[in-house]
């Protein structure tokens, strides 16, 4: 640019300046929408999928009757999810409940750092190895063989880091006012901890113990090693009884070439995904209306 | 004992598992790390050798005749389809959480954001199921013959477009599979951003956008490598649903991103039935081995993000 005309350049660079800026906003808003549309479309093809051919698959044999070969129903399945996930849900939420106690209430040594952090490494462990692991020790060792023992004992070190972290959240959300009048009042640790803070952290502790349901009703990698597959209805031995359980059938029935099969992998796949998902959005229902909540993990 | 004493004693037992379990597998595992070696890590041959043959002792161990392990197929596939995985879904992860955060009005923004970040809710398997009999006749018969056409001269991208099982499907179904994680906490760190930051940048003329891309973006970085290095690890220990769609390659490295590939965790599943074979037992402790791997790498990447995280919580903690 000539040194004569400086004036006129700087207003047109202005104003190409202003055109570029327009249209950089435009692409960065425009991209930012795409990254949105992939994912919500991938969530609507995903469910178009499970929802569609799962509804053609139901029928009342479904769920009335159990697994013959290839065929018939999904009840010993559904009767194992339920089995498993509350068995997990039993060993998993007492002590995940301590654990979150011990860390939101008396947090002052040098114990507890050590702590979260390991159950924040122990939720990245990937759950194979964790199913591996209890083959190895509770199966083989131990001869519980293929069992809702082993499964359950499976299901709940997978669950309980999440229910540990979320007591440990949900408690610390209660005020200090609270603590310090039943202190004041003379009660001990105990009383005030489970008279006071954990009814007043409930909805939060909970939805930690359904984000653990959800986990357990989905998972199917540790199952493979510990609970393996059953035929039949659960005949209530603790160990060397393998048992059913709906994300195995989706797993191993679906590669079968018979229509059969694959209409009871895609009945176990509606039934699961709809569960997990109703689990999910309910316990982000209790979480939504509270601000300055922060959930551990998206999950 | 009093009650503080007890939870502090429960709470251990929860810090406990991971030691115990890195330590079990350890001591299973070891035969099979004396017997293997080091080229356990760096040779494509996993083989169980004669089962038929009466077993041979090498290296103080009992194995079969010509057994062999080596898992290089297995740390390739691990890696390769978490690489493909994380380079898309960082981009759409942050795109998604501005979408979120900054486009839509406040009151859609939750029930919006559920939708999406319910993909991390959706099971593994269900993954699988849906990539099985919906996403790999698509990709096997249209789009990678398609990319081949079209794309074949970038390196790694031509070659034969396989059936759709491989690694380029793998790494598709888990960038759904660890998008939420980013797209959720990019979101909530943009969302509690100081307001400040955004009044300071509009004021100095930046539009909407350059205040974003400017201002927050930069500020949510370290949140953003976290929550990267997080779904890194989800990455590398997903199972089930890479199982079903990664075409399961024994023995052989991938040569273009349609080969089928396998990975660690979901070798471990396909694998145990065919090692309980080996009367001596080393298939099913180098299987362990395996699993040994995968817990500590995967211990390693959870480490490092938590360590990066610590910094955010911290400042979170104090805010409540």
């Amino acid at each position: 640019m000539g040194t004569a005309a400086a004036p006129l350049p700087r207003i047109r660079a202005a104003s190409h300046h202003r055109l570029r800026r327009t249209i950089l906003d435009f692409l960065g808003w425009g991209m930012s929408a795409i990254a949105f549309l992939l994912l919500g479309g991938a969530m609507v093809w995903i469910l178009a999928v499970v929802v569609m051919r799962g509804y053609h698959a139901l029928s009342l044999t479904v769920i009335t009757h159990v697994t013959e070969g290839y065929g018939g129903g999904l009840l010993n399945a559904i009767e194992g999810t339920l089995i498993l996930a509350f068995g997990g849900l039993i060993l998993s939420a007492p002590l995940g409940l301590a654990a979150g106690i011990y860390l939101a209430e008396f947090d002052r040594g040098r114990l507890a750092p050590v702590i979260r952090f390991l159950a924040d490494v122990l939720v990245g462990v990937p759950s194979i190895v964790i199913g591996y692991f209890c083959y190895v020790t509770l199966v083989e060792r131990l001869g519980w063989k293929f069992s809702v023992a082993a499964g359950s004992v499976a299901l709940a070190i997978i669950s309980l880091p999440y229910i540990c972290r979320t007591s440990e959240m949900a408690l610390r959300q209660v005020p200090r006012a609270l603590r310090e009048g039943a202190y004041a009042l003379g009660a001990r640790d105990s009383r005030v901890v489970l008279g006071i803070c954990v009814p007043t952290a409930l909805p939060g502790i909970l939805t930690g113990v359904l984000l653990a349901l959800a986990i357990s009703v989905g998972e199917t990698a540790p199952l493979i090693y510990t609970a393996d597959w059953s035929n039949y209805l659960w005949t209530g031995h603790l160990t060397k009884e393998p048992i059913g359980y709906l994300t195995y059938a989706i797993w191993a029935f679906i590669t079968e070439p018979f229509a059969s099969a694959h209409a009871l992998a895609y009945a176990a796949a509606f039934f699961v995904t709809l569960f997990v998902l109703l689990i999910s959005i309910a316990s982000r229902m209790v979480l939504v209306e509270r601000p300055g909540w922060r959930r551990p993990w998206t999950r | 004992m009093n009650f503080r004493r007890l939870t502090a004693l429960l709470a251990s037992i929860l810090g406990g598992i991971l030691v115990v379990i890195v330590t079990f597998l350890a001591v299973y595992a070891w035969p099979a790390v004396r017997f293997n070696r080091l080229h356990f890590l760096t040779q494509n041959n996993w083989n169980l050798g004669n089962l038929y043959a009466d077993p041979i002792m090498v290296r103080g161990q009992q194995v079969l005749p010509a057994a062999h392990y080596g898992i290089l197929f297995l740390i390739a596939g691990t890696l390769l389809s978490t690489l493909v995985a994380i380079v898309l879904a960082v981009p759409i992860g942050v795109g998604a959480a501005v979408f979120l955060a900054e486009a839509l009005p406040p009151v859609m923004r939750a029930w919006v954001s559920l939708f999406v970040e319910l993909l991390a809710a959706i099971p593994s398997v269900v993954y699988g199921l849906w990539g099985y009999a919906v996403v790999i006749p698509f990709l096997g018969h249209h789009l990678f013959p398609w990319m081949v056409e079209h794309f074949g001269f970038i390196p790694f991208f031509g070659g034969h477009a396989g059936s759709g099982y491989g690694l380029l499907t793998c790494g598709l179904v888990l960038t759904l599979m660890i998008v939420p994680l980013i797209t959720a906490t990019v979101r909530d760190a943009l969302v509690t951003q100081p307001a400040a930051l955004r009044e300071g940048a509009v004021a100095l003329g930046a539009s909407r956008f350059e205040t974003l891309w400017s201002v927050l973006l930069p500020g949510v970085r370290r949140v953003l490598t976290g929550a990267s290095i997080l779904a890194t690890g989800r990455a590398l220990g997903e199972t089930m649903a890479v199982l079903m769609i990664s075409g399961n390659a024994l023995n052989y490295l991938p040569n273009n991103i349609y080969s089928p590939i396998s990975t660690m965790a979901s070798f471990i599943v396909s694998q145990l039935d065919s090692a309980l074979e080996d009367p001596t037992g080393m298939a099913v402790r180098s299987l362990a081995e395996v699993a040994l791997v995968l817990c500590l790498i995967s211990i390693a990447v959870n480490g490092i993000a938590r360590v990066l995280l610590l910094y955010q919580d911290r400042q979170l903690t104090r805010a409540v």
